[in-house]
């Protein structure tokens, strides 16, 4: 019964309403009159430079750092209005030195959330299991080791499967996978991503990484120096319409190659194939490549056009250079309006 | 001082009766096993269990106080210094010459509760020093994490700081409790027994095996308890990778 009623709970929408903090004893603002809106289930990436105030906006949201002027809500209750510590344990918590307790086994690790709340313990135990096969460990080798027994991608699988254990409908990221080496930060994105698409949670994300942000982000909200929100659009968007020179900048002159790493061969519009392109000897891709891999081809082999294969490697259509220069500035156009 | 001396040998100097016994005790032997073996149960096994009791109530005493100051310093800061500095004047005395000060002091004189005194004293500063390093030394993102996901404070001490300082309050507990094992043997030099009494009696009667045989009980108990801490660390803290 309680189970059923806890693995409902459902993603909450977050509201950053005009929101201020002052550090003591420091002139400027750390966060300026935030406001933004993010919905339920909505994975929000904060970026910015250093000193822009990204995880000070986190914190405030589980107030380990005290809101100065505004409010936050989640789901229309303000943080500030419930028990601090009630509210901690409704909301998941990652950091980038996940902070596993060195002297729990992952089980226990992973079953601190649920004990603190008192769960009864044969429901720990099965919501246990379930999280480390969730976030792909396997439970006979993993739940009875000591965290410095993994490696550090391991680490930060347990840190998540031990924020997500309460199933809490908003889960906090600080620069989760900012320790770990670039291969690996990869998989656990994408797995997260996918793991993201079963149990839709909101999700506040911050890096410092554009990349990760434009691959992580349902929406992002760019921040500047001082915390004042510089632009917050999908990240189709922002990369097709950057608010003003700050955010160009900081997206990067490569923004219109970035937006064609958002799409996939299969999500735009091919030109037909010429009928004998089976034999042709024309470079080929299959659908899942992103547009700019496609690009890639077709730059490095000399040859404006590429073909587009299925699974099967049946051909389903052709793409071109030009058809890309077309595509980028159509969207363009779209973002604008 | 003189009623010192004399409470120290019981009888007060006497020639050495070696009438009974073996011939190696009779012969003045360098070693006589028979001896030990003739008189542990009636005189140096009630001298053992007078020293563990010694140690045992000195140290927990000791851990008690301690541990209360350290939780004191980890919380508030300005108590580290104060406490450092008394119970680091207390470690320099030289142990004699506190025994010496307490029999002095109205009250206490020649008893148990001056010798207790004295030894708690010397505990203290490895202890505090100890827990308050173990405490000090928790990771800092253990504790951000905890207080990320709703730990209380105090749940954060009991839960995560005290568990990960525990190696460093069990190798405190290892040092003091050796340390003390040793001066409790001087605390016979006031009367309250324990294994420095057949250590003084035989020096004083210029009886070797005596005090030979006690001594090896002394050591052996120190190996013995630091044995049994280095077996309870490992049981209390299973994640800490030991040796190789």
């Amino acid at each position: 019964m309680a189970r059923a009623e806890r693995g409902k709970a459902t993603a909450a929408e977050i509201v950053f309403d005009h929101v201020w903090h002052h550090y003591p004893g420091r002139a400027v603002a750390a966060i300026q009159d935030l406001s933004l809106t993010i919905p339920a289930g909505e994975i929000c990436v904060l970026i910015g430079p250093s000193g822009g105030g990204k995880t000070t906006a986190l914190k405030m949201v589980n107030r380990l750092i005290p809101i100065s002027k505004g409010d936050i809500t989640i789901d229309g209750r303000s943080v500030q209005a419930m028990d601090v510590i009630e509210l901690r344990r409704g909301i998941g918590y990652v950091i980038q030195q996940v902070g596993l307790f060195p002297h729990m086994r992952v089980e226990d690790n992973i079953a601190t959330t649920p004990r603190l709340l008192g769960w009864p313990d044969e429901e720990i135990r099965s919501r246990v299991r379930e999280l480390i096969e969730l976030v792909g460990l396997d439970p006979e080798e993993h739940a009875r080791t000591y965290p410095s027994k993994l490696s550090g991608g391991q680490r930060q699988r347990v840190g998540l499967a031990r924020a997500m254990a309460a199933d809490p409908p908003l889960m906090l990221m600080d620069e989760p996978f900012g320790a770990i080496d670039p291969i690996t930060r990869e998989r656990l994105q994408d797995d997260f991503l996918r793991l993201h698409q079963t149990i839709r949670k909101t999700v506040i994300f911050v890096t410092h990484d554009i990349d990760e942000a434009i691959k992580m982000g349902d929406r992002i909200a760019i921040l500047r120096p001082g915390g004042l929100l510089a632009h917050y659009d999908t990240p189709e968007n922002i990369l097709a319409k950057p608010a003003d020179d700050f955010v160009a900048r900081f997206v990067g002159a490569d923004r219109g190659l970035k937006r064609l790493s958002l799409r996939t061969l299969r999500e735009i519009e091919l030109l037909d194939a010429p009928r004998d392109a089976e034999r042709s000897d024309l470079p080929s891709a299959s659908e899942g490549t992103k547009v700019r891999d496609a690009l890639s081809v077709m730059l490095t082999s000399g040859n404006p056009s590429l073909l587009v294969t299925d699974d099967e490697g049946t051909v389903r259509g052709m793409v071109t250079i030009d058809l890309i220069t077309a595509l980028l500035s159509t969207a363009e156009r779209s973002a604008v309006s | 001082m003189i009623g010192v001396v004399l409470a120290l040998v019981g009888e007060g100097p006497t020639i050495p009766d070696f009438g009974r016994g073996s011939d190696c005790v009779r012969g003045r032997g360098q070693f006589c096993l028979d001896w030990v073996v003739d008189n542990f149960g009636d005189q140096l096994l009630p001298r053992l269990i007078e020293h563990i009791e010694l140690t045992a109530i000195a140290v927990s005493i000791g851990f008690v106080i301690a541990f209360t100051a350290a939780l004191l310093a980890h919380r508030y800061h300005w108590v580290k210094t104060p406490f450092t500095a008394f119970s680091a004047f207390v470690y320099t005395i030289p142990s004699i010459a506190l025994f010496q000060l307490l029999v002095a002091v109205p009250g206490l004189g020649l008893s148990w509760t001056s010798a207790e005194i004295a030894l708690v004293g010397y505990t203290l500063l490895i202890l505090f020093r100890n827990i308050l390093t173990g405490l000090q030394e928790v990771p800092r993102d253990a504790i951000d994490a905890a207080e990320g996901m709703g730990f209380t404070q105090r749940q954060i001490l009991w839960r995560v700081e005290l568990p990960l300082a525990l190696p460093a309050i069990m190798a405190g507990l290892r040092i003091a409790t050796v340390t003390t094992i040793s001066l409790a043997t001087i605390a016979a030099y006031i009367g309250v027994g324990g294994i420095g009494q057949p250590i003084f009696d035989g020096i004083q009667r210029g009886f070797k095996t005596q005090f030979v045989a006690a001594g090896i009980l002394a050591v052996t108990l120190a190996l013995v308890a630091d044995g049994l801490l280095v077996l309870a660390q490992r049981a209390l803290a299973p994640w800490v990778r030991y040796g190789r």
